[in-house]
């Protein structure tokens, strides 16, 4: 017989056979199974419009009845009203096609403004989009601000 | 071959040349870090953003540098599987481990900067679902190499994943191109009518960090590459040991039973 002790430590067949061991990927490879296959799932039957427009929506206005959508457009200029006791704002939406009011109660996000590009998550209630979420789209343009702007937030809100 | 105390040696003692390249390397991607930094810093806020926008500075560079990884992937799987030379599956595997930290870094800087622009951290708009899916993909990679055993065709199926794989970034880079989504468009954009959008100060401050970013990729591409070199002698060694001990027991059952 060989004698263990003529080999070299670092690379006894013990060892070696631990360092090898494929339970760890064996368990990604579920875990990735699972990841991927719940990504499909939920992404199933669901298109790839992450919005629709107010025009997409006048057209389609029938698939949309109780159900929550997406509506990506302007915040038209002059037509922002927010309560500041109340969180309560109130603007139209407008792709300078079709214009939706919406209603929206919450926390908003510190760039939105008039004229910016916004996208309501919510349901339409008798023609107006009651908001549960609204994102703001920024411009890919960045510019240093001209002296004497106000930058707070609240100016840019227009309340 | 016999197991000489020399040769057990050697095992433990790896060459311990110095590495010029990377030591240059290294120092070059530290002071193009310090200078990166410092424009950053310099460079003016954002009229609607204000400083949020400095996260650019490091988000772009880091989908940059992901983005070049996973086409160094593609590349080296390639010419793997056309030389046959486990030097380009070893430089491949390095590409998908810094590609895909890299990414994952990206994702995160743009959560963080997502939650105060767009309002939220997660929304599985385009962007983020096609970037969701290209972690995933070469997360895939690494559990199908860690699955094969026998180096050679380790390396040949990698290779063709690791191809197969880099059709994510196109679709990353496109998706807010092709879909209506809540990332914005490109401040740089260079395909098609190129055109930057940006203050000249944002964008200096940007394009240092592009470089610096750059170069620490081709710095951990080296060190990478060298310490695969290593594990691959070693795992070489370990198979041709395992080998020789088989043929030695076999020997000794012969003998034993005589």
């Amino acid at each position: 017989m060989s004698s263990p002790a003529k080999l070299n430590p670092l690379s006894t067949p013990i060892k070696r056979h631990a360092r090898r061991s494929k339970v760890g990927y064996w368990i990604a490879l579920f875990a990735f199974l699972g990841v991927a296959g719940t990504l499909i799932y939920n992404n199933l039957g669901t298109n790839l419009n992450y919005y629709i427009t107010p025009t997409e929506y006048k057209t389609q206005e029938g698939d949309y009845t109780d159900k929550t959508l997406r509506m990506g457009a302007q915040v038209k200029m002059g037509t922002v009203k927010y309560n500041k006791e109340t969180f309560d704002l109130r603007f139209v939406a407008t792709d300078g096609n079709m214009e939706y009011p919406v209603h929206y109660n919450g926390g908003i996000p510190d760039l939105f403004k008039e004229g910016l590009g916004v996208i309501v998550e919510g349901k339409m209630v008798n023609g107006t989009l009651e908001g549960s979420n609204l994102l703001v789209k920024h411009s890919e343009e960045y510019k240093a601000p001209s002296k004497g702007i106000d930058l707070s937030p609240k100016s840019l809100t227009g309340g | 071959m016999s197991e000489t105390p020399s040769n057990q040696m050697s095992d433990l003692k790896f060459k311990t040349k110095k590495d010029t390249v990377a030591t240059i390397l290294g120092w070059v991607t530290l002071v193009l870090f310090m200078a990166g930094t410092y424009f950053a810093i310099v460079s003016p806020p954002d009229k609607n953003q204000g400083d949020l926008v400095r996260i650019m500075y490091v988000h772009v560079p880091t989908a940059w540098v992901a983005y070049l990884a996973f086409a160094g992937t593609a590349f080296f799987s390639l010419m793997y599987l056309i030389q046959k030379n486990r030097r380009f599956d070893r430089l491949a595997a390095a590409c998908s481990e810094i590609g895909l930290i890299l990414m994952s870094l990206t994702l995160l800087g743009g959560m963080l900067w997502a939650k105060p622009t767009f309002g939220a951290y997660w929304t599985w708009e385009p962007k983020e679902t096609t970037t969701a899916i290209l972690l995933l993909i070469y997360v895939g990679y690494f559990i199908v190499r860690g699955m094969i055993d026998d180096p050679h065709r380790r390396a040949r199926v990698a290779g063709v994943v690791g191809v197969a794989a880099s059709l994510s970034v196109p679709l990353n880079y496109m998706s807010t191109g092709w879909w209506k989504s809540l990332h914005q468009g490109y401040t740089v954009n260079i395909l098609g009518k190129t055109s930057l959008s940006a203050d000249p100060r944002m964008l200096e401050a940007l394009f240092i960090n592009l470089i610096a970013f750059t170069v620490l990729f081709v710095y951990l591409l080296r060190l990478r590459g060298k310490l695969a070199a290593r594990l691959e002698r070693q795992e070489d060694r370990e198979l041709e040991r395992e080998f020789q001990m088989s043929q030695q027991t076999s020997q000794d059952t012969v003998k034993g039973s005589a």
